[in-house]
């Protein structure tokens, strides 16, 4: 029995010496008063959870998105909220009183200053080997950025200009459908494209209307039977010039104008896409048309500007 | 477990229980106006939590495809692989549109969030030395938000987005003498560019800019705590000494808490209000557009800017030399950033204080900053209104022509008187101040 009774004393000794806590230490938080709305605040935690797996639920049952996407919120909120009592009535509130930072350290900043300067105080050609530095890191630099010229024709603005119409291109609708002059009426617009030309460039997309032959002011000659053909993008930024104002009440209401709806440059189809009103600094580029043998719509000529918006350098009409 | 432990095993392999000690016990002045930067902080850790989501369906790709998923109206559409894909991620993924509209929130709230921070920010008076550099960065932070944004909703290759590409190829065009070398390089070729533009869009969306902005973050959290927060006047708060609540205990469950709010008014946001509905869009060509279209909020003054210029082109002899777009597109966002980097510097000169500042202003003690601030702040605003002027038009009939001469001059003219009753009022208000003062010392005395 003794032998037994002396190791439950040693366990009991040594749990006592594991258990026993550090000695005390002065607090650095502040004691506070007790904690309040625990209660509150753990039930808010549950409801947090509950609406998270709701959530979870929901998006498992494929329940609408404002079904569970509306849980998920609402778990966060009520987390949220648990999260700001708990700042507010659970931890310890207290508020540190605490000295700026210098406003600055000038003996260290000397010596920052003097490591640098005395580390090439063996140095007696710094102009030289300055020089040669500034070369050989602005050399390096220019070779390593240098490839970025592969990203795009940056050096050949001509590029801009490029153009699909000339002389007898025929006009194409979006499928790709010859247009007739028979197929223009008077009131809306139409989009046309060069036959066989990429529709994507800002060069292809013409915009078509119909005016009264006696209203065209500017190049009649370029408007068989009264169909006007412009540049679609507009020379303003670019946007596709997709309105197209065109009277029910003629006393009333302003003539026809083609209007892009980005800023609402105005253009007047019957005065070579002259500018109304708006931003745009020059007209909508004119394409020249003929009406051919067949009734089909083709160029004339190549338009009248480039078109789309313009650059430094470009012609300017 | 004994929380020694951890703490203990921590420091062995790094010595860090000193710094610890130290950033727990860093000091928060308690003021609701200093938690916007949070917000901001916080709006964009749900968006690179949405946008990871995201960028895990959408394929950026221009190659064309017709539209065969599960919404009606475009099927048969051709469309381009990005626009599909986004389209898909809408209807066909659960969750996929919890997270693209939560997404698209955050970017908005999050523009506006810095917007309202860089506001407290100046009209307190917290830019002042030695806090420079903090907020040269917070500005930079701005802009790029504002271009990450552009390109977010401008890689979706729905209408919206080619429309606002063609204007950012206008505006990139029309900056004097390298504009058309520039676009070029950016699009690989003339617009709508090389397929590869869009490659280029979502890695600087996803990747390059993301990871620009998060570095500018952390140097402008360091700068922050380098040299502790500014706060405002009080008995104990003084400008040697910093008076607020711990980062541990008291700030941690704030803030954690506000960014809990965050996230659940950016999810509520997502799962409840619809924003940007790209089917409806449709996918775009060059030759389409669409009236009514507006941009994200925080691109209206640059539409009302483009707006507003008359219709000119400089020209030299048949020449373009200045296209229209680079006033409103170019020069008026960069003297707006200008304007405000320039401003700590521009207040040194003028009332002749460089000293180090750690106390805050309340608007009214510096009459020329909120004079000078809140007219400079009208200014941006008007164009803004200039360019929802078509909105005006069609919620409240205002003739669309007769608006934007107005706004021609009224965005020079308001400003100057805002920013003049401003800096009266300012002064008013401190003589009344000042007279109080007196006569409550005479009572006391």
């Amino acid at each position: 029995m003794r032998p037994l009774a002396r190791k439950l004393l040693a366990l009991f000794v040594v749990a006592k010496a594991v258990r026993t806590p550090p000695p005390e230490r002065e607090r650095i938080v502040a004691a506070g008063e007790p904690a309040r709305h625990e209660l509150l605040i753990a039930g808010l935690l549950v409801l947090t959870a509950a609406a998270a797996a709701v959530s979870v639920v929901g998006y498992g049952l494929g329940w609408s998105l404002q079904a569970y996407g509306g849980a998920l919120a609402a778990a966060l909120a009520l987390g949220a909220v648990a999260l700001v009592l708990a700042a507010e009535h659970l931890v310890v509130t207290e508020e540190l009183e605490e000295p700026y930072p210098p406003e600055e350290n000038p003996e260290a900043s000397g010596d920052v200053a003097a490591i640098v300067r005395e580390s090439g105080s063996r140095i007696t050609r710094k102009r030289l080997l300055g020089g040669a530095a500034g070369l050989a890191g602005t050399a390096l630099g220019a070779a390593l950025v240098a490839p970025a010229v592969s990203l795009g024709p940056v050096f050949d603005t001509s590029r801009l200009q490029d153009s699909p119409w000339r002389r007898g291109t025929g006009l194409v609708d979006e499928q790709g459908e010859p247009l007739s002059a028979d197929d223009i009426d008077q009131g809306p617009f139409y989009t046309a494209f060069p036959e066989g030309g990429d529709m994507k460039s800002i060069a292809a997309p013409l915009v078509l209307v119909k005016l009264d032959p006696a209203r065209i002011s500017v190049r009649p000659g370029w408007a068989p039977e009264g169909i006007v053909a412009y540049s679609k993008i507009c020379t303003h930024a670019g946007c596709a010039v997709a309105l197209y104002r065109n009277p029910l009440f003629d006393p009333t209401e302003p003539g026809p104008a083609l209007v892009c709806p980005c800023h609402y440059s105005t253009f007047d189809p019957a005065a070579g896409a002259k500018v109304l009103f708006g931003p745009a600094g020059r007209p909508l580029p004119q394409l020249p048309l003929a009406i051919a043998g067949d009734r089909t719509l083709r160029a004339a000529g190549p338009l009248s500007g480039p078109p789309g918006p313009a650059w430094w350098g470009v012609r300017s009409a | 477990v004994r929380l020694e432990d951890p703490v203990a095993f921590v420091d062995r392999r790094t010595s860090s229980a000193p710094f610890l000690k130290k950033a727990l016990r860093y000091a928060f002045p308690d003021h609701w106006s200093f938690l916007l930067g949070e917000v901001a902080l916080y709006a964009f850790v749900v968006l690179i939590a949405t946008g990871v989501y995201l960028a895990l369906f959408f394929e950026p790709s221009l190659s064309e495809t017709v539209y065969r998923g599960s919404y009606a109206p475009l099927r048969g559409a051709t469309m381009s692989d990005a626009y599909r894909s986004a389209v898909d991620l809408s209807f066909s993924v659960k969750a996929g549109l919890l997270m693209r509209q939560t997404h698209h929130w955050a970017a908005d709230v999050f523009v506006a969030a810095i917007v309202v921070h860089v506001l407290r920010v100046f009209f307190t008076g917290a830019y002042r030395r030695p806090r420079e550099l903090t907020y040269l960065v917070g500005l930079l932070m701005l802009f790029l938000a504002l271009l990450e944004g552009y390109l977010g909703y401008s890689m979706v290759d729905d209408l919206l987005s080619g429309m606002g590409l063609a204007i950012g190829y206008a505006v990139a065009l029309s900056l004097p003498f390298v504009g058309g070398n520039l676009a070029l390089l950016i699009w690989g070729a003339p617009y709508p560019g090389d397929d590869a533009f869009e490659s280029r869009m979502f890695i600087g969306h996803v990747f390059l800019f993301p990871a620009i902005l998060a570095t500018l973050m952390g140097i402008h959290l360091a700068l922050v705590a380098l040299r502790h927060h500014t706060q405002f006047r009080g008995p104990r708060a003084t400008e040697r000494t910093l008076v607020g609540v711990p980062m541990f205990p008291g700030q941690a469950p704030r803030s954690l808490g506000l960014m809990a709010a965050t996230a659940a008014v950016l999810f509520g946001l997502g799962a409840l209000v619809q924003i940007n509905p790209i089917w409806l869009w449709g996918p775009y060509e060059t030759w389409l557009g669409t009236n009514g279209a507006q941009p994200d909020w925080y691109l209206g003054w640059l539409i009302g800017g483009l707006r507003l210029v008359p219709g000119f082109d400089v020209t030299i002899a048949g020449r373009t030399v200045i296209p229209n777009p680079f006033w409103g597109g170019a020069l008026f966002p960069l003297i707006v950033l200008g304007v405000l980097m320039a401003w700590p510097w521009l207040e040194r000169r003028l009332t002749r204080d460089g000293r180090s500042h750690n106390l805050l202003d309340r608007p009214r003690d510096a009459p020329l900053r909120t004079g000078f601030g809140l007219g400079f702040l009208t200014w941006v605003v008007l164009v803004f209104f200039a360019g929802s002027s078509d909105r005006l038009f069609v919620w409240l009939g205002l003739d669309y022509v007769t608006q934007i001469w107005f706004w021609r001059f009224a965005v020079w003219v308001i400003p100057v008187l805002v920013g003049v009753v401003t800096a009266r009022t300012c002064r008013g208000l401190r003589q009344v101040e000042a007279v109080e003062a007196e006569r409550a010392a005479a009572r006391l005395s």
